[in-house]
């Protein structure tokens, strides 16, 4: 016949003109009646940033404040002690899970010390957690996004998807992360029931307290710290930690590799 | 050359073995489907966040999208159809309510032959170690 593919043609166009009529009917009815569809929202308390970021006063904190500091992020945390007396010095080294420490001068700051430097400053402890780098390079190492850089600044962790490869620890110029070696859980001392554990074979670290900021708290070290912690959006030029770093002369932690964290120093 | 019947014989019996997954569970005598306990808490609440059946079927994919809006867009409120509103928690709100791991949760899981390693890094049970 002639017209036979002419014909064909026609059909098929009707018919594919059909079925795009019946997405475009589902789309509607779906969008229409059933009342309010459920979604998400933040809470009311919430705290928001442009990037979060932290002033840690080091002349206002001994040994003892930064123990309580410690204390209070890694209980609140669920963070296993994984201590010497269980498990032997060489593999408790090796098996450490940290999210916030103590270091001296020379650890925090290699580079920046001089050769006869204060042996006050030299002597005073320092406290080290996870930068939240406004150019973090950990997360451009994660093969599958498990870490990335929240809208808020904060460094995030989805433990869901970690496969454990540590290309994040190799990345990150600050030891901020550790890797669960183990089951942690015997480790834990008192168990946070509202805070997940971690399960062996994922890099842990910080998270600056998100589930804390998402119900209008403070994080739970600069709760601890008596003042010598200062929490704030660094993107608002009127909060409280730009007012103290406009007074203040503060250092951070390597930054000729270009990361830009987000913990500043006083010294 | 007449191998006809040896070929149509091996057709039959690798179409037998390669369905044999299929015809054997639909003859298969199944138990019947497990009956879940609600905790008095989870029966006074009447509704789950969504339907019973929406729960039953796609409370994976459900807690999948709260994950994602929780740790990565920082949302933690979930808004129903009726306008109530759940904090976004598999630890602090589903487990508070469902608090009877054994009656409810692993019944199912068991029937269906999954293990979800949830439980791995959730507490199960946040009333018991209050």
């Amino acid at each position: 016949m002639e017209d036979s593919r002419r014909q064909f043609l026609k059909i098929a166009g009707v018919a594919a003109l059909g079925m795009g009529t019946a997405r475009a009917i589902d789309v509607v009815a779906a969008s229409e009646g059933h009342g309010a569809q459920p979604h998400v929202r933040k809470g009311d308390d919430a705290l928001t940033a442009k990037q979060w970021g932290m002033v840690i006063d080091t002349a206002k904190l001994d040994h003892e404040r930064i123990e309580r500091m410690i204390k209070a992020c890694h209980s609140t945390h669920n963070v296993p002690n994984i201590s010497a007396e269980k498990v032997g010095e060489k593999v408790a080294k090796r098996h450490e899970i940290k999210w916030i420490w103590e270091t001296h001068f020379h650890n925090a700051f290699p580079g920046l010390g001089s050769n006869y430097m204060s042996e006050e400053v030299e002597e005073r402890p320092f406290l080290v957690l996870c930068n939240h780098c406004e150019e973090p390079p950990c997360t451009q190492a994660c093969p599958t996004q498990a870490t990335f850089k929240r809208a808020d600044g904060i460094v995030m962790m989805d433990y869901h998807r970690c496969i454990g490869c540590r290309f994040c620890m190799a990345a990150c110029p600050y030891g901020s992360r550790s890797f669960n070696l183990r089951d942690p859980r015997p480790f834990i001392e008192k168990t946070n029931p509202e805070f997940p554990t971690r399960t062996k074979g994922v890099v842990e670290k910080c998270n600056f307290c998100a589930e804390r900021l998402a119900v209008g708290q403070m994080p739970a070290c600069v709760e601890a710290s008596d003042g010598a912690v200062v929490f704030g959006d660094l993107g608002d030029p009127h909060s409280e930690i730009r007012e103290v770093l406009r007074e203040y002369y503060t250092i951070r932690r390597k930054i000729s590799l270009g990361t830009n964290p987000a913990v500043y120093y006083i010294i | 050359m007449n191998d006809k019947g040896k070929i149509i014989a091996g057709i039959i019996i690798f179409f037998v073995i390669a369905t044999f997954p299929f015809w054997f569970n639909m003859f298969l005598e199944k138990g019947p489907a497990p009956e879940l306990v609600l905790t008095p808490q989870a029966k006074a609440a009447e509704k789950c966040v969504r339907e019973t059946e929406f729960m039953t079927a796609n409370h994976m994919q459900l807690l999948n999208e709260w994950r994602n809006s929780v740790v990565r867009n920082a949302e933690r409120i979930y808004v129903n159809a009726e306008g109530k509103e759940f904090n976004m928690s598999l630890s602090n709100t589903c487990l508070d309510c469902h608090s009877n791991k054994a009656e409810f949760c692993d019944r199912c899981h068991q029937y269906a032959s999954i293990e979800p390693y949830c439980w791995d890094c959730h507490i199960d049970n946040p009333k018991e170690t209050k």
